[in-house]
């Protein structure tokens, strides 16, 4: 989401300076800074190596440890270290969160934009092969495409991108289909302007909440299917943590040790919180009709 | 409330008026308020009025006069929560209808007060037949069985003299054109015989030959029936023809109330003697000199249809024939209007000369043909010929700033640099009547008429020497308007730009064209100067759009039109059919008139 909105800010200087002013968007971006350095630092932040099993981290029953003074968020169902987890795991989801969703949202936001204004043979093209990929099932499609390449976090990453992307496209294509039916879309078209003038100067703007709307609700979306790739067994390869996939290891202690399941899912759920904050912000910063409302 | 100056026993409508009896509608010191950031503010300070049965009362006044809300509140239709009444009375007979629950205002409204609103299409549910629509409205008043609502609803589409009501009561309502859905909805108002009919600009959507016949509906029904009714409308035109009384709004205050004849004959309010001043009316074009210079650009056969496909392979199976053998000219410095109803073509014309729309036929600019050009040749093209489009909200981009989009062409031109072009929109900005500090502003913090002068600056920013402007100003309210026409006639006169002007509105055109073609389902029928189109008129439509012309003088005694049979004939013929090509023919001194008057 970030990349397709660089390419929008009209007054830069402006625009920030109008989002620092807005508590709930510093709040977001003081979340994903946290989360952020937390994935930089976690070798210097993490009291353990994500992989060690350790010996006192399992009951004699062989059940994980509750929240305790040497492991803060207690121990998984292998006896390792949660917190330190949680931490490495950051990098993981980060990566899938925000690069393959951007990615997913760039190629959505493209396809939809592309056939959204050329219609004809182009658009209709584009959009049935969209409602086919639609209709394929994802899972089965990132499956495939799993198997063929090396798992690995940057092949997961594409693969993610490439089965999330159809909403995005069914959207904007929408959105895009009436916008260029509007009447200064014409008129810039009786002035001259080239079509990516008319693309990314003035339909790209009006396209801003939808992307926004779609970029955080994909990061959620994201990483839990990174943890489902993982689970099967096509994702990013045990041990290397991620949020999906400690929460899919651990499910099965859900009932005896809830927090393995509950704090990796409020680590998601805090990350898409935060998205979700700045992106509102950076809507209404953007929106000409929001001004002197701050 | 004082009764009216010329208490006539009857009203304009012929109906009966009791001067003596309580009136039906009694609002009485009604303040209507909305709650903002900044606290509340009044939309409506202080209305007083009293409406008689068989009465018509028009409300007028300029967009955001406070009109349109006078009449939802009357409804109890404000916008909940913000906007509230927040003082004064509405009594309709004994009851006080601020007092009145939801649930209880539903069962005054459409049985005691009905309104009909602007727009007919979005009045009306687009998944159920009018049948259907109008049985449901008198079911949900009247407790009647499905057969004999239907029978109502039958006798109420025949009562608005709808063609064929039978076959309309299965039809859904895009299948109906606008005028027809607007006595659709004159029909599900009328049909529980309410006391007051509410019509809020109930025409301003329609053409003039419809909006004629619409007009004389509703004062027919008046006649028949006795509703009292409240027609709120910008155009004092319809005012001079429909009103029994007046009242003047301006910024949410009553102006002036008065009779209608003694509205227009002595206003006492200046408001109302400037609104008057502003309205266009025939005949009152300052003679101007003949323009005799080198055409700009020249039409030759122009053709444009557009292709309805359908069956599994989407074949071309109809053709709607937009624009069917079009030819004329336009000369340097003179404007020549263009008029007609709405899907005439008069605006696919102006599209094909933008290159919006494929054309067959030829179209020169200057004398380079537009369908050789190509890239930078297009481009040059683009310089000398640009448009200004009928609602200048939706021809600005609203994420832009108003000064950068009046810059822009220079920007897409290549033309100076950013200092240039910054100063260059600044001193367009200045001559259309803006300011240099609006530069920074956006769209929405424009009013109508200043937007369309945003619109005139960008048009005028690559020096053209042609400009379409397309019902520029049928979306302005008249004293704007006058306006607007005043600045364009300034800057032909001192950049020599010829103008097409495209308008459905003759009294418009009357005032500002020098050479008028008359289009009537994608042909010119009529073209000449305005003094031979106006003084001169040969061709039968042209006659009805001239006398369609709604006239700002209650005293003015209409000629007895035939009534419309049927409704206007539609451009979209199976592939391979097409309309009879008329042949134009001078009658004298360039005068073309269709023949086969039809």
């Amino acid at each position: 989401m970030t990349d397709a909105i660089a390419a929008e800010p009209r007054r830069p200087a402006g625009a920030i300076a109008r989002l620092l002013q807005r508590k709930l968007a510093l709040l977001g971006l003081f979340l994903i800074l946290v989360v952020v350095l937390g994935a930089v630092f976690a070798p210097f932040i993490a009291p353990f190596a994500p992989d060690d099993q350790h010996f006192d981290g399992l009951t004699i029953e062989g059940a994980p440890l509750a929240p305790n003074e040497t492991y803060i968020l207690g121990t998984d169902l292998l006896g390792r270290d949660l917190f330190s987890r949680i931490l490495f795991g950051a990098r993981t989801s980060l990566i899938i969160g925000v690069v393959a969703n951007g990615m997913a949202l760039i190629i959505g936001t493209l396809v939809g934009i592309t056939a959204g204004y050329f219609r004809g043979w182009i658009g209709s093209v584009l959009m049935r092969f969209t409602d086919l990929m639609m209709a394929f099932p994802a899972l089965l499609l990132a499956i495939c495409l799993a198997a063929i390449f090396h798992p690995s976090l940057w092949i997961v990453a594409i693969v993610i991108a490439l089965v999330n992307w159809v909403q995005t496209a069914r959207v904007i294509f929408t959105q895009t289909s009436t916008l260029a039916e509007r009447d200064f879309i014409a008129a810039e078209r009786t002035l001259g302007a080239g079509t990516a003038r008319i693309l990314f100067r003035h339909i790209l703007p009006h396209l801003v909440p939808t992307i926004i709307v779609w970029g955080t609700l994909g990061i959620s979306t994201t990483v839990l299917l990174e943890a489902t790739l993982s689970f099967l067994g096509v994702g990013v390869q045990p041990p290397t943590p991620s949020w999906g996939n400690i929460i899919f290891e651990n499910q099965t202690y859900f009932q005896s040790a809830p927090w393995l399941v509950f704090l990796p899912g409020a680590a998601i759920i805090l990350l898409a919180l935060a998205f979700n904050l700045v992106g509102d912000a950076l809507r209404d910063v953007l929106d000409p009709m929001q001004r002197g409302r701050d | 409330m004082k009764p009216a100056a010329d208490a006539a026993l009857k009203s304009r409508s012929g109906a009966d008026l009791a001067p003596d009896a309580a009136p039906v509608l009694m609002v009485e010191n009604l303040t209507v308020s909305v709650r903002t950031d900044e606290g509340v503010k009044p939309l409506v300070r202080d209305m007083s009025f009293g409406l008689r049965r068989g009465e018509t009362l028009c409300i007028a006044g300029e967009s955001g006069s406070g009109k349109s809300i006078t009449s939802l509140a009357i409804m109890g239709l404000l916008p909940p929560p913000a906007v509230r009444v927040t003082g004064g009375s509405i009594r309709l007979g004994e009851t006080d209808l601020n007092t009145l629950g939801e649930a209880q205002m539903r069962r005054v409204r459409g049985d005691r007060i009905a309104m009909i609103f602007q727009e007919p299409m979005t009045s009306l549910n687009p998944v159920m037949t009018v049948g259907t629509q109008l049985a449901e409205a008198i079911r949900a008043h009247d407790d009647v069985s499905r057969s004999a609502a239907r029978d109502r609803a039958l006798a109420a589409l025949k009562s608005v003299r709808l063609s064929q009501p039978e076959r309309r009561m299965s039809q859904f309502p895009h299948e109906l054109s606008g005028g027809m859905r607007q006595r659709v909805m004159i029909a599900m108002a009328l049909a529980l015989r309410p006391e007051v009919l509410i019509a809020d600009e109930p025409t301003t959507a329609l053409d003039v030959t419809v909006q004629r016949e619409v007009l004389d509906l509703l004062r027919d029904l008046q006649r028949d029936t006795g509703t009292a009714i409240i027609l709120i409308t910008h155009d004092m035109g319809v005012v001079a023809e429909m009103a029994d009384r007046v009242i003047v709004m301006r910024d949410g205050a009553m102006v002036e109330e008065a009779a209608a004849r003694a509205l227009f004959s002595s206003p006492r309010a200046q408001y109302t003697r400037d609104l008057l001043a502003a309205v266009p009316r025939m005949g009152q074009g300052a003679l101007r000199p003949p323009v005799d210079n080198a055409p700009v650009a020249r039409l030759c056969d122009v053709v444009v249809r557009f292709p309805i496909r359908g069956g599994v392979f989407g074949r071309t199976t109809h053709l709607v024939h937009a624009v069917e053998h079009v030819s004329f000219e336009i000369r340097k410095g003179e404007t020549f209007a263009l008029v007609g109803e709405s899907g005439c073509g008069k605006s696919t014309i102006a599209k094909a000369m933008v290159g919006l729309v494929p054309h067959q036929g030829r179209i020169e600019i200057g004398q380079e043909r537009l369908a050789d050009m190509r890239g930078a040749a297009m481009q040059a093209l683009r310089r000398r010929i640009q448009m200004v489009f009928q609602d200048p909200m939706a021809a600005l981009d609203p994420r832009m700033t108003v000064g950068g989009q009046i810059a822009e062409p220079l920007l897409i031109h290549g033309i100076g640099d950013s200092a240039e072009r910054r100063s260059r929109a600044a001193d367009l900005m200045a001559r259309v009547g803006l300011t240099v500090d609006q530069y920074d502003r956006y769209p929405h913090e424009f009013s109508g008429g200043q937007r369309q002068r945003i619109c005139i600056a960008r048009a005028l920013a690559l020096n053209p020497d042609l400009i379409i402007a397309d019902e520029s100003v049928s979306a302005l309210d008249v004293s704007v308007q006058a306006r607007v026409l005043d600045l364009l006639r300034e800057l032909q006169v001192e950049f020599g730009i010829a103008f097409l002007f495209i308008s459905h509105d003759m009294a418009v055109v009357d005032n500002i064209s020098d050479r008028v073609g008359v289009m009537y389902l994608g042909q010119i029928v009529e073209l000449g100067t305005r003094a031979q189109i106006f003084g001169n008129p040969q061709h039968a439509y042209t006659r009805r759009l001239i006398e369609a012309v709604p006239v700002p003088d209650p005293a003015f005694v209409r000629p007895v039109l035939d009534r419309l049979t049927g409704d206007v004939p539609s451009p979209v013929f199976a592939a391979g059919r097409g309309p009879k090509q008329v042949r134009l023919a001078d009658v004298g001194g360039g005068h073309l008139v269709a023949d086969g008057v039809e």
